[in-house]
């Protein structure tokens, strides 16, 4: 009964990209079921953020096909959020942390319509689920690291979106804001919502998500974290140093 | 969950170093900024006109409302440039204007309209080269704009000098393009410009939201939104501007009237809409006050006065600028210094005293002086002046005072050092 099960939150088929006709992601197949946490992990340059950015169109592909919840992307677009690298905008850009978040409510708002009431008050909203509500009025070059992701993060939440994609979210942050996140991952899926992590610390994989891709330009393995996130698989990515440095023999 | 909470904002708070501005939430220097900037408008006014012999008759108002709403286009499209970090792209696409308006005038002679387009077409040819090198070659873009800008420039001399070889009688006009001839704005000049203006300015309104995003985070504005278009609006946007402003500006300097007043413009707001509204005000003004200085004597080019003008306004925000300005910084750190001398001699004092078995027995100067220097003999004056320490002869006691403040400071306020 095919009909009767629920679309993948994310269906990527015999993707490739590639950057100067070097493969960065390299025929690649991925299934991701709704209300999964998922955590894609690899070595640098494994493809992991492009693979991200390929899905949702951000840099060109040179071949496979996407579809979020079944269909292409340019229709549920809403429904998906993103919370890009924090090292990708200028954080002395003049605004702050409250219009930051409100701009995760452009989608919806659509063109030239500004947010009125009810989105400042989504936006504080999320602001308190991040523990920044007092940061509302600060200007964003005032946060520390931890505070821009964590603001990056209230962003996305106002997207309300099914599928969050989130680039290195733990990537130099400090114990709090990585506690913060982690609650909210679990928030997330509590509600039923599917998130997808470009994660880089091992010892974490099995603690904060459910299930887990191994990437390194290929797919190397995908599904469960008890299941994926295996030492054969582990090795295959990263090769066997890694598991050394890691106490895994 | 542990929630970080900004700290009460501290006054006098000398063992902290809080950063500047780090603690409050209004109080940003856009007030201030322009503040400043009309009463230097309005004393330029006064003192061109009293002092310098500026006739303000009906040619020159032209002249200067020309240059005003030239500069204020530059200032408020300007600030989309530099946040984007396109200046050099500004200075590019300015320089690449020149062979166009040669063209222009080689082909229908000199009629304004016609040299703008000349001007937009070649500059947008200059930027699509910049693109297609950027995108087929391994030539980084600073070079790739570098390149473009020296070709365009070059080709649109060349040209200059054929056009002044044939037709010596009329080409004395372009040559104004080089360096910029506000006097060349008539009343029919400003009013294109101002119907011009407003509609940029009006797009600029109208998609606020979407610019500020496209702006800030390109990456993630193309999940949300339609972007290419944004980004073809924008880009006609700046050339727009500058094809318009080469008239007061010149090719080579109209890259200035962009960049400064959103320079100066960022250093007194923390917000997008004051650092655009303040950006025009200082791009109006330095466009118009460079216009009257080079219409009323002897032919001085428009350009380089404009530059001039703009740079001054960006010299004084970064010096002085709350927040951001230099001078400020320094002022800042100087008051933090010497608050923690002061809490430091105090505490020196109380110390000392109390190794001694009694708060309010005596401590060398030269002690005090030999740890904390100038500022230590400082501390002491204002302590003595605050009645909290007593001098007899090269020593000195703390009063009651005295020694409740340093209580008070090591128990609960450390602020409370200056009563």
């Amino acid at each position: 009964m095919p009909n009767q099960t629920p679309p993948h939150a994310l269906d990527i088929e015999d993707l490739t990209v590639a950057y100067r006709s070097q493969p960065v992601v390299w025929d690649l197949d991925l299934h991701v079921p709704p209300g999964v946490l998922m955590a894609i992990v690899g070595p640098n340059g494994a493809g992991k953020s492009t693979l991200i950015k390929a899905a949702l169109g951000l840099v060109p592909r040179a071949a496979g096909s996407v579809q979020f919840f079944g269909k292409p992307y340019d229709e549920v677009r809403l429904r998906v959020g993103y919370v890009p690298q924090r090292g990708s905008v200028d954080w002395d850009f003049p605004t702050t942390v409250l219009d930051l978040t409100l701009m995760g409510l452009y989608g919806k708002l659509g063109w030239v319509r500004r947010p009125g009431r009810a989105e400042f008050d989504r936006a504080m909203h999320a602001l308190e689920q991040v523990g920044l509500q007092d940061f509302a009025h600060r200007q964003i070059g005032q946060l520390s690291g931890g505070q821009q992701q964590r603001s990056f993060i209230a962003r996305a939440l106002v997207q309300e979106a099914d599928l969050y994609f989130m680039d290195e979210p733990f990537a130099a942050v400090d114990a709090v804001t990585e506690a913060a996140i982690v609650n909210l991952l679990q928030e997330l899926r509590s509600l039923q919502r599917t998130v997808i992590v470009v994660h880089h610390d091992l010892d974490t994989v099995t603690d904060y998500f459910d299930h887990v891709t191994l990437l390194n330009v290929e797919l190397i393995a995908s599904g469960p974290t008890s299941e994926a996130f295996t030492e054969q698989n582990i090795r295959r990515t990263y090769g066997s140093r890694t598991l050394k440095a890691l106490g895994v023999s | 969950m542990q929630r970080e909470l900004p700290s009460p904002a501290p006054v006098n708070l000398p063992t902290q170093s809080s950063r500047p501005g780090a603690g409050e939430r209004r109080g940003s220097g856009f007030w201030r900024g322009l503040a400043l900037l009309l009463l230097i408008a309005t004393a330029f006014i006064f003192v061109t006109g009293q002092f310098f012999d500026v006739r303000y008759d009906y040619t020159l108002v032209i002249v200067a409302l020309g240059g005003a709403i030239l500069g204020l286009l530059s200032g408020v499209i300007g600030s989309f440039a530099v946040l984007r970090q396109q200046s050099l792209m500004g200075d590019a696409l300015s320089h690449a204007a020149l062979p166009g308006i040669a063209i222009a005038f080689m082909l229908v002679g000199r009629q304004m309209g016609a040299l703008l387009i000349g001007a937009a077409i070649s500059s947008w040819l200059g930027a699509q080269f910049i693109r297609a090198v950027i995108s087929t070659t391994r030539i980084k873009q600073d070079a790739a704009m570098g390149i473009t800008l020296a070709a365009w420039f070059a080709m649109g001399l060349a040209l200059l000098t054929v056009i002044q070889g044939q037709q010596d009688a009329s080409q004395a006009g372009l040559a104004h393009f080089i360096f910029g001839q506000a006097a060349s704005i008539r009343l029919d000049t400003l009013l294109t410009i101002a119907g011009a203006g407003s509609v940029i300015l009006l797009i600029t309104a109208i998609f606020w939201k979407e610019l500020k995003l496209l702006t800030f985070d390109p990456i993630f504005a193309a999940t949300v939104m339609r972007t290419q278009p944004l980004e073809t609006l924008i880009s006609t946007l700046i050339v727009a501007v500058i094809v318009m402003g080469l008239q007061v500006a010149g090719v080579i300097l109209m890259v200035g009237l962009l960049i400064a007043p959103a320079v100066a413009a960022r250093q007194w707001s923390r917000r997008l809409d004051q650092m655009v509204v303040l950006a025009g005000l200082f791009g109006a003004f330095a466009g118009s006050s460079g216009a009257i200085i080079s219409a009323t004597d002897s032919g001085l080019p428009t350009g380089p006065l404009i530059i001039i003008m703009a740079s001054l306004i960006v010299a004084i925000s970064i010096l002085f600028a709350p927040e951001r300005g230099i001078v400020t910084a320094l002022w800042k750190e100087r008051h933090e210094r010497i608050m923690l001398a002061r809490r430091n001699v105090l505490l020196g004092l109380y110390r000392h005293a109390q190794s001694h078995g009694n708060v309010y027995a005596t401590t060398p100067e030269e002690l005090i002086i030999g740890l904390y220097d100038g500022e230590g003999k400082q501390a002491l004056q204002w302590l003595a002046q605050h009645d909290q320490a007593v001098q007899t002869g090269q020593r000195w006691q703390l009063t009651g005072a005295g020694v409740a403040a340093a209580e008070h400071s090591l128990n609960e306020h450390p602020s409370s050092v200056t009563g």
